[in-house]
């Protein structure tokens, strides 16, 4: 399976050419330790035959020094956070403190192993307790796990974790309800959690569709779930009703924290309603992306659902005769839905996430939200400008919380340029683009998210940029429809790739 | 920038919550600190653990005291890997592609698979994710599990499972601590849709694999198995002995201990299964002006444009953990995988041959063994006492090795380590017969 890669000679200057390519024989960057059992025998005497290796792996052959040069190499050609403004909506890239690294970093944490004795592990099972408390108190939900690995695993567990709550009171309910405006990975972990998807309507104001959710909760709904803010960044003002009209029909409310970055000390989802809340911590807890994870999907639940939550939970065995508190996991939790990863979660986020709590502490978090919130908004009014709303207009035409989403329609139909041509035009500004074509019901949207660690130059700097892609476009539609110019590589043949999937370099070539 | 919006206030801009939902109080949590007294709190949190440098660790169970290479962290620490999103804009991301482009081809090249994605969470996950891709593909209604499966991976299995209504039979392992052939055979029926083994199985044994996938496939069940990576230089490869879907743990790959995450699960599969993979898969293409680079590719299997249709939710993964994963093979290299597997292989023949306790699994072995210790409890605080973790209690997980204690080795276990081990564990021996 090949797609039609130019067959040139790619030199040394080709940076394209991955280390296997590198690769000459005899070369290698490891040293091994000592041999310091010489009288036992070797691979023939240890293993049978049939057990042996016939095919040896071709992993690269190559110096350290090459490798070094190798992934620096590949490094610049990223775009990353610590470089520029990243408005990529509902994924809060938020700056990461460089202590977080310093810290994550310290032996204690990193060179901890997961079977340690909880006797001997007791400070990293304080700071998860401690996290476990902090993340209770900023959702208005009494009891956390830290277990799920990210988002969408955390979605999982909370829709098993409904499942497990209405087995558990004999009821077997086999639909979920989610608004149309919803991530990607709700519809997705519906089907996971064998339910059957509803999709529910949004309403002239950006929420959800009363009449519409009425109509479909019914006593085989086993959950709503619900992002609030949505990623319209609208609130929704219904919620208290919504969270009404579920209860009363018996089913379970989810709330996707994908947004929380918006309402910190401001408004807590335990007391809209919500029975089962999921963190990102790589979002409001800003640990730092990797380029797609790591990451982390703390729950919290109400006391209905405690039962049920992942096992082992860390708990705080309470302090007797003076003796100072004590912390272990406990397994013994006979209703659990179980595990759904190894050993106690990503343990390594949880500390530049509680690292990022200490530091702000309880108004600091507040002060967060509300520079989110505030940023978001004076992009917005930024943006209403009619040299750029005239194209690109706000989806929802009113205060927003902490991002907003723009319909690119106008530009489409007035300039010829697409949303993607836009995107593609700001990578030459050096900004990374918004979110692109979601949410699915805004035509051509672009979804613009800020977060509170940008500065209000870089937000009018990305309102200029905007507007002379616009202007630029009046002029001339073909340079954002070829664009981007100044990136190391152009726009790429994405259905060449799909329809002839290249996914892994051919062997001969090594 | 009130004045730009039209308000009056921060306040102002949250009139929009409904009052009865808006928080009246400050949140109740600790006041800030200072960078240097938060760093001073989370050290002193540090020091309450006893790490893997603290004392000579012979605990494994699924992580590893594997040697990091410095250069790891200098290349992953670097902003330009750390700090950016999942790669949707691939014109400004192709270093972030490219890692996943060379990762999946090296970890192909370990299984002897032709199709990796880019990383899913860690080994559990990513054994009940290859559980799910079966139940897409062939629908049926059962799973058959090795008990030499890890135990986080099968009760992980059994977790996604009771999702999507799929049943788990379990089959025994031998007096030798072997999955039994004859067992998973008669397991095996029209219903199963997958079968899931460990090479090196939990206990560290060698299994058989060749008979075992045989038996397996009988009725056309898709056989997953979760391998140890750095096994694979000296262990026949899985695409080799018929494996459908290999998957496994990365920790052991460059990853830090961390006290269990974050690290990476791998997953690599048969050509077939290309378009229900689930997880981030890069891939080579041109641009226009027909230059090679990389791109996200088959995104029609995810969630973001697939939703309800998509065959798994992952969205976040693992992609700095998965770079560090590919560092370290590189590094380690064509000749490094060979060796590391045979140092391990002949320090754990050599632990095993020095403590002489009685085998469960008396066959061989890599990696890890596990023996009967009588007083087991003493044994284990005397070994504390000496600086010595001497293993992990397999009572824990499996009842009937009540007394069994899973020894792990490394790369980094030298032979005076180890004859210390054997030393406290003869010395506990010697105290229980008295």
């Amino acid at each position: 399976m090949t797609v039609n890669v130019p067959q040139e000679v790619r030199n040394e200057s080709d940076t394209t050419r991955t280390i296997f390519e590198k690769s000459k024989e005899g070369r290698r960057a490891f040293v091994p330790p000592r041999d310091d059992v010489p009288e036992i025998g070797g691979v023939d005497d240890l293993l049978p035959a049939s057990a042996r290796r016939s095919d040896l792996p071709q992993l690269p052959e190559v110096s350290e020094p090459e490798i070094v040069r190798h992934y620096n190499t590949l490094s610049k050609k990223n775009f990353d956070l610590d470089t520029g403004f990243y408005p990529l909506g509902s994924c809060t890239m938020k700056h990461n403190p460089k202590l977080h690294e310093r810290v994550a970093a310290l032996p204690g944490h990193s060179r901890l192993h997961p079977a340690q004795d909880p006797e001997y592990a007791q400070g990293a099972l304080e700071l998860m307790f401690r996290l476990q408390g902090a993340l209770s108190e900023v959702s208005g939900l009494p009891h956390v796990s830290l277990h799920p690995s990210a988002g969408s695993h955390g979605e999982l567990a909370g829709l098993l974790l409904a499942r497990a709550y209405h087995e558990d009171r004999g009821e077997n309910r086999t639909k979920v309800l989610t608004p149309d405006t919803a991530h990607g990975t709700n519809p997705a972990t519906v089907t996971m959690a064998g339910y059957e998807v509803v999709k529910l309507g949004t309403d002239d104001e950006g929420g959800v569709d009363l009449d519409d959710l009425r109509a479909n909760m019914g006593d085989d709904v086993a959950c709503l779930m619900l992002t609030n803010p949505n990623t319209l960044g609208v609130f929704d003002r219904n919620i208290t009703e919504i969270a009404r009209i579920v209860h009363d029909g018996g089913g379970v409310l989810y709330y996707d924290g994908a947004n929380l970055n918006a309402v910190m000390g401001r408004s807590r989802p335990g007391d809209m309603g919500f029975d089962i809340v999921h963190f990102n911590l790589h979002k409001t807890f800003t640990q730092p992306h990797g380029g797609g994870g790591p990451g982390s999907g703390p729950i919290a639940v109400s006391d209905r659902i405690e039962p049920f939550l992942p096992r082992p939970q860390v708990v705080e065995v309470a302090p007797q005769n003076g003796s100072e508190a004590r912390y272990d996991l406990d397994y013994d939790r006979p209703k659990s839905i179980g595990r759904l990863r190894g050993f106690q979660g990503n343990f390594g986020v949880f500390v530049r996430s509680y690292a990022y709590i200490c530091s702000l502490g309880g108004d600091g978090l507040t002060e967060a939200s509300e520079t989110a919130v505030l940023n978001a908004n004076y992009l917005k009014a930024l943006l209403a400008d009619p040299e750029i709303a005239e194209y690109i207009p706000v989806a929802f035409d009113r205060l927003c919380m902490h991002e907003f989403v723009l319909s690119g329609r106008g530009a489409k139909d007035k300039l010829g340029i697409k949303t993607l041509d836009i995107a593609k035009r700001l990578l030459d500004h050096k900004v990374h683009p918004p979110t692109v074509y979601f949410p699915l019901l805004v035509d051509e949207a672009l979804m613009v998210e800020p977060t509170e660690t940008e500065t209000k130059e870089t937000l009018d700097n990305f309102a200029d940029a905007l507007r002379q892609i616009l202007l630029e476009a009046k002029e001339d539609p073909e340079i954002a429809r070829n664009a981007p110019y100044s990136t190391p590589v152009r726009r790429l043949d994405e259905g060449a790739a799909a329809r002839k999937p290249v996914v892994r370099q051919p062997r001969s070539s090594g | 920038m009130l004045g730009a919006i039209g308000v009056g206030s921060v306040d102002d801009l949250f009139e929009q919550i409904p009052a009865e939902v808006r928080l009246d109080r400050a949140l109740a949590l600790p006041d800030g600190m200072a960078e240097d007294e938060v760093n001073r709190h989370l050290t002193a949190l540090a020091a309450r653990n006893t790490h893997a440098d603290d004392e000579v660790t012979f605990v494994g169970a699924g992580m590893y005291d594997h040697y990091v290479p410095a250069l790891i962290d200098s290349i992953i620490t670097r902003s330009e890997f750390l700090t950016p999103y999942t790669p949707y804009q691939p014109e400004i991301s192709q270093g972030g592609l490219q890692v996943m482009f060379e990762y999946q081809t090296a970890i192909s090249e370990l299984t002897g698979l032709p199709v990796s994605n880019a990383s899913l969470y860690e080994g559990p996950s990513s054994v009940a994710a290859a559980g799910y891709l079966a139940k897409l593909e062939n629908r049926r209604t059962k799973f058959v599990t090795s008990r030499g499966l890890h135990p986080h991976s099968r009760e992980t299995l059994k977790t996604y499972s009771a999702g999507y209504g799929t049943t788990m039979v379990e089959t025994p392992l031998t007096e030798d601590g072997a999955t039994d052939v004859e067992a998973l055979a008669a397991a095996v029926d029209d219903d199963t849709s997958a079968v899931f083994l460990q090479q090196p199985n939990f206990l560290g044994t060698v299994e058989d694999l060749g008979p075992l996938v045989e038996a397996a496939k009988r009725t056309g069940a898709i056989v997953v198995c979760q391998v140890d990576a750095l096994t694979l230089g000296i262990l026949e490869s899985p695409g080799a002995l018929g494996v459908d879907i290999a998957v496994g743990e990365g920790q052991p790959l460059g990853n830090r201990l961390d006290f269990g995450g974050p690290s990476f699960g791998f997953f690599a599969a048969a050509e077939k299964f290309i378009r229900k993979m689930p997880g981030r898969i890069a891939g080579e293409t041109v641009d226009v002006d027909g230059k090679r680079g990389f791109v996200l590719t088959l995104q029609t299997r995810e969630q973001h444009i697939r939703r309800e249709k998509a065959t798994s939710n992952i969205c976040t993964a693992q992609a700095l953990n998965a770079l560090a994963g590919v560092i370290y093979l590189s590094w380690l290299g064509r000749k490094g995988i060979v060796e590391i597997g045979e140092l391990m292989l002949r320090k754990t023949a050599y632990a095993r041959q020095q403590i002489g306790l009685e085998a469960i699994n008396p066959g061989p072995v890599v990696r890890e063994f596990a023996v009967r210790v009588p007083e087991l409890d003493g044994v284990i605080k005397s070994a504390r006492e000496a600086g010595i973790n001497p293993g992990y209690r397999l009572g824990q997980d499996y009842p009937e090795y009540e007394d069994g204690l899973l020894i792990a080795l490394t790369e980094r276990r030298t032979r005076q380590e180890i004859d210390a081990l054997a030393e406290v564990l003869a010395g506990a021996r010697v105290e229980a017969i008295a």
